[in-house]
């Protein structure tokens, strides 16, 4: 059925209080995002609700991205009908019988903001209450827990008839909760991360580090790839990338083989925490689950952490792998997640790394580097992208090829 | 030129020759090659394979490629003879098959396999009962062509596959050389069908081309090893520029599939009610629904299936007599033989065999054509009373 009007109702933010209009405004704004493909909508925030008048847009493909985008508890797709018996009468019954099988149990809930019409709320309710015992006997009429619930808005304009409500995605409109940098690897755990972070309303930019020639092209593209596939729920997403392959050539050529990983991991950190002050971010996300790998456990966690003052939220920390997996096929990065490209997480990874690193060792293997110049070039070798969801990195060829096929 | 002898082979379309082309040219790279030529020429490779995949509702690495018809069914049969040894040595097939199923049997039975060849019925079709009879505790594989290759019967796939319900581990082989783009996916994708040997050429696609469905977890043993393609199950670089070209022409072929087999089903049609008008012929096909749309397989009492070939020939209308596999040898045809058909009718059959690209104009020059052979060689004809 094509619909007229779609009325999202919103989540927690309803009981956000004085930041009420703050996150109203948010939300709007990430919805008109989303939706930027369909120019023709109007899209109204009201004080409880948002209406989105499609005004002839494909209402399945609206529907479809108003789900990815958070801080929607649930929203209704409605008929719009002219306020005349006979008009509404037709539409509830075309209504009911795309939307109710057989031997359904309803209710009719009727709001009336126009005053002026001839029924009130009462009255509709009896009205298309009878209309539907006559016309389809074998639903049944429930007031509690119905299967269907037939809500009929009677306003100045028109009257709208809905019977469906479609889950949102929940969570707190991104950028409602402040900036922060993940730090995305390219395995299964950081995109989920970063989709958990989203969620909570934080605005995120990546920061990925990657080493030619001993990384390929292919990991990069895959890193942005996964980004990519995180943009629907915010619009886009700024991929930092950070050259790391004079930093681990250097860690590798003058520190202890037992702590290459955990010296590694302090310079990403470093990178990390200067990366997020010079753009304003307030945290570190990362897609660390606690004792997972050598570099996830608490004792690693405290020799790394060392380096950076800044918040570290880890929003998988306490998630078994399957759990995460989950996660990630529900967000469709698991696929593009276990492609087997080396990134620098893997590569020069020791053989027997330390799961018990001694946070005074590093500091003191570390003494020997230079780690302000090498900070610094890493920093100077910085790239910014701008990543949208319509962005391909990872194949494209595909049109050439499908061309060909 | 009206080209009627699509079950032998199939021209290749021109668009397909273009993606030959342009394959060979710009995805130049070995797929195994890591760097990015190797990977270019792998995703076309894996592009195809996905391609395919969808065509037949399989997954992506139920697909291997091969060389044809002929590679297909040596394949699955005597690699799943050796794969499967010890659970036992009897196969299963039928009288009737392609002489790639066939002959890959004799020479398991040589090794000392025993096989049990199914019989048919006057119409060409087995009896399910006859396999249940013939299923034993060692039997490992079921082979069973979809269409026959000479007369165009469809075997039973839907009631083979329900008998071997009852067992499972028995591999169930169907050659669907014939059968692709006619109408029986439905069939050919029964959910107890293990293995399907698809041939390139018949759908014009460049010859040396054709793949197997092998279905998820049933495995066979690789015939071709070396370098471990196809997930070292056939072994030997990958003809990406043939393997993309075939996967465009099945993608044409399946392309408004109900239509094209109407279309071929009206041909048939046209031309079997006017031959069969005349005293002396013989239809070896039937117009019934378990008849493939395609093939028409007849004979004319007295003259030798080759001297018709011939005449129509001069008619520049080509057709064959049975399979183009055993015309050349001058056998009698073993399908017809296993139909226990007159052996002196049967060497007067010939074969009509159509594309989706023939017409019912060409259906009506053929007709024309045939009655002037038919007047002509009456006098090679018994009497017609």
């Amino acid at each position: 059925m094509q619909y007229d009007m779609i009325m999202v109702r919103y989540g927690e933010l309803s009981t956000k209080g004085k930041n009420r209009s703050a996150f109203i405004g948010r939300l709007n704004g990430n919805i008109t995002k989303a939706l930027h493909e369909y120019p023709g909508l109007t899209i109204r925030p009201k004080r409880d609700r948002l209406h989105i008048e499609l005004n002839g847009e494909d209402s399945a493909g609206v529907m479809a991205r108003l789900g990815q985008v958070f801080g929607i508890q649930s929203f209704s797709p409605s008929v719009k009908v002219a306020k005349d018996m006979d008009a509404v009468h037709a539409q509830v019954l075309a209504l009911m019988a795309e939307t109710a099988p057989q031997g359904a149990t309803y209710k009719v809930a009727t709001k009336r903001s126009d005053h002026s019409f001839a029924l009130d709320t009462n009255g509709m309710n009896l009205d298309l209450g009878d209309l539907l015992t006559d016309a389809r006997p074998d639903l049944q009429v429930k007031m509690k827990h119905p299967d269907i619930t037939l809500r009929v808005e009677v306003r100045r304009e028109a009257i709208y008839l809905s019977t469906t409500t479609i889950q949102g995605a929940g969570g707190l409109p991104v950028g409602t909760a402040g900036k922060a940098v993940l730090m995305l690897s390219g395995g299964i755990d950081s995109p989920v991360a970063g989709y958990l972070a989203l969620k909570r309303g934080v605005d995120i930019e990546m920061v990925h580090f990657f080493s030619p020639p001993y990384t390929s092209d292919n990991a990069l593209a895959k890193a942005k790839q996964l980004t990519a596939k995180l943009t629907p729920y915010v619009g886009s997403i700024k991929f930092i990338q950070v050259p790391f392959t004079e930093i681990q050539e250097t860690v590798k050529a003058g520190v202890p083989e037992g702590y290459l990983m955990t010296i590694q991991r302090r310079f990403m950190l470093r990178l990390a925490d200067l990366i997020a002050h010079k753009r304003n971010a307030l945290a570190i996300f990362n897609g660390e689950s606690v004792g997972q790998v050598a570099s996830q456990t608490l004792e690693s966690m405290v020799a790394i952490n060392d380096v950076t003052t800044m918040p570290i939220i880890r929003p998988v920390a306490t998630m078994d792998k399957n759990e995460i997996i989950k996660v990630a096929e529900d967000i469709d990065t698991y696929d593009l997640s276990i492609m087997p490209f080396e990134d620098c997480c893997t590569i020069f990874a020791p053989p027997r790394p330390k799961t018990k690193p001694n946070l005074e060792k590093a500091r003191y293997y570390e003494q020997k580097l230079d780690i302000d110049g090498l900070i610094q070039r890493a920093l100077d070798g910085i790239k910014i992208t701008d990543i949208r969801s319509s962005d391909e990195f990872m194949n494209q060829e595909q049109d050439v090829i499908a061309e060909l096929l | 030129m009206i080209y009627f002898d699509n079950s032998a082979t199939t021209k290749a379309l021109p668009a397909v020759l273009d993606t030959y082309r342009k394959v060979s040219e710009e995805f130049a790279g070995n797929p195994s090659s890591l760097h990015a030529l190797g990977d270019h020429a792998y995703q076309m490779l894996e592009g195809a394979r996905k391609q395919i995949a969808d065509l037949i509702q399989a997954q992506p690495d139920e697909i291997l490629f091969t060389s044809g018809g002929t590679e297909g069914d040596n394949w699955v049969i005597k690699g799943t003879a050796i794969e499967k040894r010890p659970f036992g040595k009897h196969l299963i097939t039928t009288q009737v098959e392609h002489p790639a199923v066939i002959n890959s049997m004799k020479q398991l039975e040589s090794l000392g396999f025993e096989v049990t060849y199914l019989p048919v019925d006057h119409r060409g079709f087995i009896d399910p009962a006859d396999l249940k009879q013939a299923l034993r505790q060692d039997t490992i594989l079921v082979s069973v062509m979809a269409v026959n290759n000479e007369v165009g019967c469809q075997q039973p796939i839907d009631a083979v596959a329900a008998i071997l319900e009852d067992y499972p581990n028995v591999h169930f082989h169907v050659d669907a050389v014939q059968a692709i783009g006619k109408g029986l996916m439905a069939s050919l994708r029964n959910p107890r069908v293990d293995f399907i040997t698809f041939s390139g050429h018949k759908f014009h696609a460049p010859r040396g081309t054709g793949f197997i469905y092998a279905k998820s977890g049933k495995h066979i043993a690789p015939l071709l090893t070396g370098g471990g393609q196809e997930h070292n199950l056939r072994s030997g670089t990958e003809n990406t520029p043939a393997i993309a070209a075939m996967a465009k022409a099945l993608r044409i072929l399946l392309t408004d599939e109900p239509q094209k087999v109407a279309r071929q089903a009206a041909i048939r049609e046209r031309i079997a009610t006017h031959v069969q008008q005349k005293a002396n012929v013989h239809l070896f096909s039937e117009l019934a629904p378990d008849f493939a749309p395609h093939i028409l397989c007849f004979a004319i009492r007295g003259v030798r299936g080759e001297t018709i070939v011939h005449a129509f020939e001069q008619h520049e209308i080509y057709i064959s007599t049975t399979s183009a596999c055993s015309s050349k040898k001058g056998t009698e045809s073993s399908t017809l033989a296993a139909m226990h058909a007159d052996p002196k009718l049967a060497t007067s059959a010939i074969r009509v065999s159509l594309d989706e690209y023939n017409t019912l104009a060409e259906a009506d020059a053929f007709n024309a054509a045939f009655d002037q052979i038919y007047a002509k060689f009456g006098k090679l004809m018994p009497n017609e009373d």
